[in-house]
């Protein structure tokens, strides 16, 4: 087993009534990685993120992060394991404040009785300023959620992510529906995130893709086509057809 | 203090409770005789049921049709309690079997069954009022929610718990009293709770008892775990990729607004002196849910102010239009949910500040700032 891999996915396999949404995936991400994920329609992206995260279970293979196998770990043990994951719509709790949507997230009174006697530490509040600077919302704390624009609820729930201090952080098209400028800052914001966890970026958007990723896989009907830098899979002859082509 | 105050939801919530405190335990024992009062406190066990109900469906978005379950459970534990005090072998010499509650005798039981035997004790019925509904409502829960059973499912499965246990009580006649209940209750430990005095000072302590709720209501809604209760309503996902255990705090509530539905009960057969399975079945535990609906099911003390009013308004009613009370209940029920979903609470919330900031301004006073860390957005 090569211990320097973060995640290490072998054999994976999922069947819906028949239909193998992955099949026989093999998939390595290395600490400290920016791995973009990118490939047609009902290629199997959000599914792989799902059976990563457990939303989905897998009928076949390993899944192992940090030499610890995730297939039968419950949702919430996943998550305490270090794995974070933004959907791909935004789910930011609309009815809280953007402060008390942090504050939510943060790990640390995470079972009934531990959030019965939550009391708010000076380092919680400093720790979600800071959060809140890192995803441009620090002038938002107060207002409710629901009132964000569309890429503030992206960004928000990015935030809700990195207060867990994930190791591992899976975004489901982050950018799709943002603004240019809006999109110009969120690749800013994915190149500082990277620094200290390995982030996985589903994306639609190529250009998007260059001006964030290094190395990039291709999915295809559940399985890996291409995996290399972005320019060498651009030129990819089976990318081209499957995927870029059209 | 002030720690205190916040802890429990700011000063507006205090403010609350005081004038529902003068309300209920100044005003009303002033302007009403006994009998109103003793009616008010009945009124006022449905409100434990729908403060519950406030955790549970308006924050933590689980409809429970069946809250009379554990209103019942509540009420009959208190009631087996008494019945047993009021069956002494002198009070009972002309039965086949003296000492044994007489429906039991009328239906040729000639040994009190085994689960009649703890209700001997007051102390081990103060503690099944509790223990009972609370481990009920956890298995409940947690055969349900562990399976992410959710939503509409277990409205349907915690009705269909409601009627299973009232065909259950009319069906064991012998042993529960059918379909008449338990009734004929006298005293609680050698004290007549029929008197005027009893029924006053009965009154009180359920009015305590409520407060109490109340303050534990707002206590938990204030804390994490009340926001939490907010973000699993709207996005459980989200908590649940957040590294909570969402099936544990949803049992949690549960049991919570169960416990709370069954010290209504007991205070019910208290007050009103007996209980029988029409105040637990499938049309008393809608009607719960009405109650704080109409209330408002955001607000506790809505809900509160809710099951009161529509009670009371339910004997009034009824009483002189008997056909017509349910087609009321179920318009009013109707009309909330189209046209102020918030209910009662609700309406204040929205017109109440206009009001309030309107009567600042002519007193030239200025709003008090709050903390912007604990501030909710309106809901």
């Amino acid at each position: 087993m090569n211990n320097a891999m973060l995640l290490e996915i072998e054999d994976l396999e999922v069947s819906f009534d028949g239909f193998k949404a992955i099949d026989g995936l093999n998939f390595y991400v290395e600490r400290h990685e920016l791995r973009v994920v990118i490939g047609p329609n009902g290629a199997g992206k959000t599914t792989l993120l799902d059976l990563i995260c457990g939303k989905t279970r897998a009928t076949g293979g390993r899944i192992t992060f940090n030499n610890r196998e995730l297939t039968r770990l419950a949702e919430h043990r996943i998550v305490q394991a270090g794995v974070g994951r933004k959907f791909q719509t935004p789910s930011v709790y609309e009815n809280l404040t953007v402060y008390q949507n942090l504050e939510l997230s943060s790990p640390g009174a995470r079972s009934v009785l531990s959030s019965l006697f939550f009391r708010r530490t000076p380092e919680l509040r400093s720790r979600i300023d800071e959060i809140a600077r890192t995803i441009y919302l620090s002038d938002q704390l107060t207002i409710s959620a629901g009132l964000l624009s569309h890429g503030q609820k992206q960004w928000l729930e990015i935030g809700m992510l990195l207060i867990q201090d994930p190791q591992l952080l899976m975004l489901d098209e982050p950018v799709a529906g943002m603004s240019v400028p809006e999109r110009e800052a969120t690749a800013a914001l994915l190149n500082r995130i990277r620094e200290n966890r390995a982030v996985i970026v589903i994306e639609h958007d190529m250009d998007f893709v260059k001006e964030i990723g290094r190395k990039v896989t291709v999915l295809h009907q559940g399985r890996i086509i291409a995996e290399g830098p972005v320019e060498k899979v651009a030129a990819d002859e089976r990318v081209i057809e499957v995927y870029l082509g059209h | 203090m002030k720690a205190m105050i916040t802890a429990f939801g700011g000063r507006i919530t205090f403010i609350q409770l005081a004038v529902i405190a003068a309300l209920l335990m100044v005003l009303l024992p002033a302007i009403t005789d006994i009998y109103r009062l003793n009616l008010f406190g009945k009124y006022l066990t449905y409100a434990f049921v729908a403060v519950g109900l406030v955790l549970c469906w308006g924050h933590g978005g689980i409809l429970s049709l069946g809250q009379g379950i554990f209103f019942g459970l509540g009420g009959y534990c208190m009631a087996m309690f008494l019945k047993l005090e009021a069956s002494t072998p002198e009070a009972t010499a002309s039965q086949t079997t003296p000492g044994i509650p007489d429906f039991m005798d009328w239906n040729r039981v000639t040994e009190l069954p085994w689960f009649w035997e703890p209700f001997n004790s007051f102390t081990l019925t103060l503690m099944a009022i509790v223990v009972i509904p609370a481990v009920f409502a956890w298995l409940i829960g947690y055969a349900m929610f562990k399976r992410r059973v959710g939503g509409v499912y277990f409205a349907i499965i915690t009705q269909a718990i409601a009627v299973i246990m009232t065909i259950l009580i009319v069906g064991q006649q012998g042993y529960t009293g059918g379909i008449n209940g338990i009734t004929d209750l006298r005293t609680l430990l050698g004290w007549d709770i029929r008197t005027d005095s009893a029924r006053t000072i009965l009154y009180y302590a359920c009015c305590v008892a409520l407060l109490l709720c109340l303050l534990a209501s707002r206590y938990l809604l204030e804390s994490r775990f009340g926001r939490l209760l907010i973000a699993m309503r709207d996005q459980e996902d989200r908590v649940r990729f957040s590294g909570y255990d969402v099936a544990n705090m949803k049992v949690f509530v549960f049991v919570v607004a169960s416990v709370f539905a069954a010290i209504g009960g007991a205070f019910f057969t208290l007050q009103v002196g007996f209980m029988s399975p029409t105040f637990i079945g499938a049309v008393a535990s809608i009607e719960m849910v009405v109650f704080c609906a109409v209330g408002g099911r955001l607000s506790v003390v809505g809900a509160a102010v809710g099951a009161f009013m529509v009670s009371w308004s339910k004997t009034t009613l009824s009483e002189t239009f008997p056909q017509l009370w349910p087609v009321l209940l179920g318009a009013l029920f109707i009309a909330v949910v189209m046209f102020f979903p918030r209910g009662l609470a609700g309406l204040v919330s929205d017109y109440a500040p206009q009001a309030l900031s309107k009567w600042r301004r002519q007193a030239g006073r200025t709003p008090p700032s709050g903390d912007p860390a604990a501030e909710e957005p309106s809901r």
